[in-house]
């Protein structure tokens, strides 16, 4: 038996001890002492949301396979053992060996979304590390922040000792290698991050100086030592089926988001959503094989005995031999008590069917994300689905047996107007008439069901709203009263309902996704002052925040409402996201004439990402 | 085909609550290929349930969980199949094959058996006379008690459901009524005992350890009427 790292008495205290104590099927077993590298892999928030994210289990697997490397996991202590930890000093832990994190010689830390940014800090600080890379040891871990946020690692640079941006599997042998060698050769600390440095797609943030304007933009961002590159490429597995998946996923033992089997089919998007920072950063769009899918998905039910598989992508739509994929998950689990979960797919006649086969009608619902309430503003965001799409869909749906349907919405886009938003009340209204237009009153069950939520919008990089001004908290919660109230005016308004966001964690999370480096010191600011597990809004305290701006001197508005020059110098542009500044640009001037782009496959809109050479720019050209 | 599985709860999996313990046995079934029949419906369920649920931070040596298979299902291979298959903690001890009429092992459950002894810390001075007590006390004829409920509170003889208490060094084992009739825990079994001293009992003064789960043997009198459901199971064959 492994000897656990917290008593019995602190484990049958908290909720949930289960999150602590590793041992689930599929775990990785190495003996700690007989490896060169030691990776702590680390999701900052609680276990339930960590365990469920593919990218970890992915990284998890790759490392392992090497002798070389035991790599471990990591989550954020929930709030109840955070505070025991804290109180008796005790160093936060791997969930494999149970060993101190500050042990390791890796900690790696993916950054799925900004509002996780305190809980790194809480990783950090209970690892007994210390929050800035400038001030760690020799005998401390490399830290080494990567995912989707670090896409602008910027106001989280003084924390980390490197940044890994764009896809995992390429270049971490590479570094796990460099860093061998240099432990041998008894290099130091700044040496392996100089080595570190010249790898494509490895930022090293100490090796690099940023100056501002007056008015607080940036004037420069140089290297400051030669190892360091001007601009740093992602990068991205152009063969996806040459590349490992996973094929043996640890399964939890508690009920977790994501308790099912996950088949990644594809990565990347084709649609070109000028929102969307996903269909933007993972350009271009790339598929994994229809054999190697259906061989996975075998291998991956038998290795975890999940009772459910379903598909990752971005667009499972666009993904060119769905229809021959789901046809044969069906005919091949679904009498096994396999559940098959779809999606949100296209509505139209085969997805309806296949739901049909998968679902229980009665209890499912339809989705569709329109994001805009009007034609005009879905053609400024890109959003290729038109009214005509949802009510035809949403009929053949209705007739199909279903009567619920959930409409997700933004509020806060660029050029919105009155119009656009109380269309989100109008839409909504209209998918409801088409229910009682369509299905006669004898073969009705119940009223129909029309659930519209609205998120608030926020610019991120690398999109082509990345120039866009954000909307402070009381337009949003004004605009979200607008579409209330347009609610209540609808005839069928009994059959309809409207959710929205809150406005206070969204202007936050503006301010991250488009920070530089001076806002590490506001997080840090609200760190100190109790600011933890900020996406949860049962623990967000907007004061602590607004505090810390204060005492850091820095206004909000400045990265959130504050319109940007074309001309203007981003935290991020040092990236090559492969992504052209000039095709971002080109986008934005066209959604502000309301000009649509055609999706990859229809036309290449020249977005730059053809130079990797590979994915949806040479389909059909082999 | 019906089939009792006995299994084993060491180690961390005594922090495995029992309603994530009814999902893990569901994964192990697909994992180890185990033909086990289904529910009908449009989202059938396997069928399959278990004895006594087990309190969290409580170890045991045998568990029970009843599941059907398909006819075609070798038994003999069972058991390494599943073994093959377990995560840290959990191992199947027993197989065993069920008669088609027989009644479920959660029904059946009536008493469990328990061992105790002191968490390292947690001992007193002289822990076998502390056990010597403990077994004296539950030698009374009587012992009434008022129990929560979830409707509230009642009064009971605990000495009636306490079937066999004896000292055993520093450690205590006792057989006490479980199951849909009368449920009670170790935890009550003590708490009597330190009432009685006008003392407070430490929540982690004690390991636990369930050591087996008992049926009434059909008709069964005298002293000890009942049987391990594994054994309760064969003699139905």
């Amino acid at each position: 038996m492994r000897k656990l790292a917290l008593p019995d008495e602190i484990l049958l205290s908290i909720q949930q001890p289960a999150r602590y104590i590793g041992g689930e099927v599929n775990m990785c077993i190495k003996d700690p002492k007989s490896v060169p590298i030691r990776f702590a892999m680390c999701f900052p928030d609680v276990y339930d949301i960590g365990m469920s994210h593919l990218g970890i289990q992915i990284l998890y697997d790759m490392f392992n396979r090497r002798e070389d490397i035991y790599c471990e996991r990591v989550y954020s202590p929930w709030t109840d053992l955070d505070k025991i930890m804290r109180e008796r000093h005790i160093p936060l832990f791997a969930l494999e060996s149970q060993d101190p994190i500050r042990d390791f010689d890796f900690l790696g830390i993916t950054l799925q979304y900004e509002m996780s940014y305190t809980n790194v800090l809480q990783i950090l600080d209970l690892s007994q590390i210390p929050l800035h890379a400038a001030d760690r040891g020799e005998d401390m871990p490399i830290v080494i922040g990567g995912g989707p946020c670090a896409y602008n690692p910027e106001p989280l640079a003084e924390f980390f000792d490197l940044f890994y941006i764009g896809e995992g599997e390429t270049v971490y042998d590479e570094l796990m290698d460099r860093y061998k060698e240099n432990k041998k050769a008894n290099g130091t600390r700044i040496q392996f991050l100089e080595q570190a440095a010249q790898i494509p797609g490895i930022y090293v943030p100490a090796f690099y100086d940023v100056s501002y304007h007056e008015d607080g933009t940036i004037q420069s961002f140089t290297p400051n030592r030669p190892c360091a590159k001007e601009r740093i490429t992602k990068e991205l597995v152009m063969d996806l089926d040459q590349v490992n998946y996973i094929d043996k996923p640890l399964v939890p033992f508690i009920k977790v988001t994501q308790d099912r089997v996950v088949l990644e089919i594809m990565r990347g998007c084709i649609r070109g959503c000028r929102f969307c920072q996903a269909g933007n950063i993972y350009r271009p769009m790339r598929e994994r094989g229809l054999d190697y899918l259906k061989d996975h998905a075998a291998k991956l039910l038998k290795s975890t005995g999940h009772e459910e598989i379903s598909l990752s992508s971005l667009s499972s739509s666009d993904y060119t031999k769905l229809e021959e994929l789901i046809t044969f998950l069906i005919e091949e689990f679904k009498g096994k008590g396999v559940n098959i979960s779809l999606p949100s797919l296209r509505i139209d006649a085969f997805s309806l069917d296949v739901m049909n086969k998968v679902q229980d009608v009665k209890k499912s619902s339809l989705t569709f994300a329109p994001e805009a309430g009007s034609q005009r503003l879905r053609d400024v965001i890109n959003k290729g689905l038109t009214e005509e799409d949802i009510l035809t869909g949403a009929a053949s749906a209705f007739h199909g047996g279903w009567n619920r349907v959930k409409l997700y919405f933004m509020l806060g886009l660029p050029t919105e107007t009155r119009e656009d938003i109380e269309g989100i009340a109008l839409l909504s209204e209209k998918v409801a008439e088409t229910y009682y237009d369509e299905i006669p009153k004898e073969q009705r069950r119940g009223k129909v069901q029309v659930v519209a939520s609205s998120s608030f919008f926020v610019p991120k990089p690398f999109t082509p709203f990345q120039w866009a001004r954000m909307n402070t908290k009381e337009e949003f919660i004004e605009k979200a009263n607008i579409v209330r109230q347009k609610f209540r005016e609808m005839l069928n308004n009994k059959s309809l309902k409207y959710n929205w966001h809150e406005a206070e964690l969204t202007v936050l999370e503006g301010v991250m996704a488009r920070g530089d480096r001076r806002v590490g010191a506001v997080i840090e600011a609200a760190y100190e002052n109790g600011a933890i597990f900020d996406s949860w809004s049962e623990y967000f305290q907007e004061s602590i925040w607004m505090e810390a701006f204060q005492r850091c001197g820095l206004s909000l508005d400045f990265y959130t409402t504050r319109e940007r020059s074309l001309e203007e110098i981003f935290p991020w542009d040092f990236i090559d996201a492969g992504v052209s500044k000039e095709f971002l640009k080109r986008e934005w001037q066209k959604a502000m004439k309301e000009e649509v782009t055609p999706n990859c496959r229809s036309r290449c809109a020249g977005c730059g990402a053809l130079k990797f050479e590979g994915g949806v720019c040479f389909e059909g050209k082999n | 085909m019906k089939v009792r599985i006995k299994f084993s709860k060491q180690g961390i999996a005594k922090f495995i609550g029992h309603l994530d313990v009814m999902r893990y046995f569901q994964k192990v079934m697909r994992r180890a290929d185990i033909a086990i029949c289904y529910s009908g419906g449009f989202s059938p369920h396997q069928i399959m349930s278990f004895a006594a649920p087990l309190g969290v931070g409580i170890t045991s040596l045998g568990e029970y969980v009843d599941i059907e298979v398909e006819d075609s299902e070798p038994i003999a291979t069972m058991k390494e199949r599943m073994n093959q298959t377990m995560a840290e903690g959990f191992q199947v001890e027993s197989i065993t094959r069920l008669p088609d009429q027989a009644v479920n092992a959660m029904s059946l459950v009536a008493a469990a058996r328990y061992h105790l002894t002191f968490r390292p810390g947690y001992e007193p001075e002289d822990p076998k006379g502390w056990m010597k007590e403990l077994e004296e006390f539950y030698g009374q004829k009587e012992i009434r008690i008022t129990k929560k409920t979830k409707k509230g509170q009642k009064e009971l003889d605990l000495a009636s459901l306490v079937y066999e208490l004896s000292a055993q060094g520093e450690g205590v084992t006792m057989v006490i009524s479980t199951g849909s009739e009368e449920n009670i825990k170790p935890d009550l079994v003590l708490d009597a005992f330190y009432q009685s001293k006008g003392m407070e009992r430490d929540p982690f003064a004690f390991l636990i350890q369930r050591e087996e789960v008992y049926g009434r043997i059909p008709g069964g009198e005298g002293p000890f009427p009942f049987l391990s459901l594994e054994k309760l199971g064969d003699c139905h064959e």
